[in-house]
């Protein structure tokens, strides 16, 4: 059962029109996801906001918020011998402080692109004289994945496969957001798929504590305009509740299983997002029973001396604090060809999504 | 990297699954979602079975958009 063309419109038109009367004031709204990002852009949903209502991206791109120290350890891992690299697409391009993983495996480094970290355990049992890392790139909803392959290795007794974990927490991260005194937002529209893990409770301070409405939402364009609808009715009745779309998808307790898996695998650390310096309790390594998967503590790894690229805004970018085109770099000097800073590399990237529909011009000339 | 898709299960073998996302199938894990049953729809992340769907509240979101349709066509 899915609605017709007309009926989307039409209620697509019902939620943009009750955006448009409720928008009496200005208000800055935060996708924290860069899923949603792309969907915002893809949707056209800029285009069906009055001039009030400002999207903003925020720090839920995974690749965008890994900081270049991440992406040297993972490029002197790719330069160790008999090493095979595997990582999803996205972190191929990502520059580092030298280098990329491109242009290393442009040299000859083993690196293979993989959908599944399961794919890495194949690559693992099919090269036995080889070792096989994982690049664990990702929130919540990618890091269960990581842990359940780290659980299949030990299961199946391989010991040429690890994991460089670059694992996220969301809700720490939103937490800096909220507390940075130049942060202006007035509601978020919080990520459904790393919900859809965690459950509920991680997000209800956003409201609770900080008193900013706060929706967990699906990816569907009615989805987001719903969302963004019912973030309008809390601002203007001064009422901010956490509010779950998503309830085909996110159930209040998430994903127990998941989370067991998670919890038995990694634990959470300090760690440093890009961007926003070290966020207390936000990243996830490996617990001491896992110790031995562990890439960094595994391999020989000599990094080179870490740098931000200069003159990037990603950070800013990433915190909402300027859009894309408030960069100098924007689409001069960095472009999805040649990309100066990560949040043009990923697809999910707000930099890369700005660029890819329209430069933003719908709501920023 | 959140992206997710949702697929139904035509098929399970103790912790493997086929699944079928718009008539495309392929195999993913359910050690994540081990009470997953044929027949249930599922999201499918890193080729992982990671949340089940819900059906009624699908169902529910979907009344929901077609009766603020109505009203929008009615007013």
């Amino acid at each position: 059962m899915r609605l017709t063309v007309e009926e989307t419109g039409r209620a697509a038109r019902f939620f943009a029109d009750g955006i448009k009367r409720m928008a009496s004031r200005p208000v800055r709204i935060m996708e924290v996801c860069g899923t949603h990002t792309v969907a915002i852009f893809r949707a056209g949903i800029r285009q069906l906001l009055p001039p009030e209502v400002e999207l903003v991206s925020g720090p839920g791109c995974p690749v965008c918020v890994t900081p270049n120290e991440y992406i040297d350890t993972a490029i002197a891992c790719s330069r160790c011998p008999d090493t095979v690299i595997a990582t999803f697409g996205d972190m191929l391009r990502v520059p580092g402080s030298q280098s990329s993983l491109m242009a290393e495996k442009a040299q000859g480094a083993d690196i293979r692109i993989v959908y599944s970290p399961l794919d890495s355990l194949r690559i693992a049992r099919e090269n036995p004289g080889k070792k096989v890392v994982f690049l664990a790139v990702g929130f919540e909803t990618t890091a269960p994945t990581a842990a359940a392959t780290v659980l299949q290795a030990e299961q199946q007794g391989l010991e040429n496969f690890f994991v460089l974990s670059a694992h996220k927490l969301a809700p720490p991260a939103l937490k800096a957001i909220l507390a940075a005194p130049d942060s202006r937002i007035d509601g978020f529209l919080l990520p459904g798929h790393t919900a859809a893990i965690s459950g509920l409770a991680p997000y209800r301070f956003v409201a609770e504590e900080h008193r900013v409405p706060a929706v967990v939402t699906g990816f569907e364009a009615l989805d987001i305009l719903q969302a963004i609808y019912l973030l309008l009715k809390q601002i203007a009745a001064g009422q901010p509740v956490l509010v779950n779309q998503y309830r085909r998808v996110v159930k209040s307790a998430g994903n127990p299983a998941a989370m067991r898996v998670l919890n038995q695998v990694y634990r959470p650390v300090d760690t440093v997002w890009r961007g926003f310096g070290v966020i207390a309790g936000s990243g996830l390594r490996l617990t001491a029973a896992y110790e031995r998967y562990d890439a960094a503590a595994a391999l020989p790894l000599v990094k080179a001396v870490s740098r931000e690229p200069a003159g990037c805004r990603c950070g800013e970018v990433l915190r909402g604090l300027i859009v894309p085109a408030g960069c100098p770099h924007f689409g001069q000097s960095c472009t999805p060809e040649h990309p100066v800073g990560a949040c043009m590399v990923s697809v999910e990237g707000a930099c890369a999504a700005w660029y890819k529909y329209g430069q933003g011009r719908w709501h920023y000339e | 990297m959140c992206l997710a898709v949702p697929a139904k299960i035509i098929d399970r073998t103790e912790f493997m699954a086929t699944v079928d996302s718009d008539g495309v199938t392929r195999q993913v894990s359910l050690m994540l979602l081990p009470d997953a049953a044929v027949g249930d729809y599922v999201l499918i992340h890193a080729g992982f079975a990671i949340q089940s769907i819900d059906e009624e509240e699908a169902k529910r979101t979907l009344e929901l958009f077609k009766e603020i349709e109505r009203y929008a066509a009615d007013s």
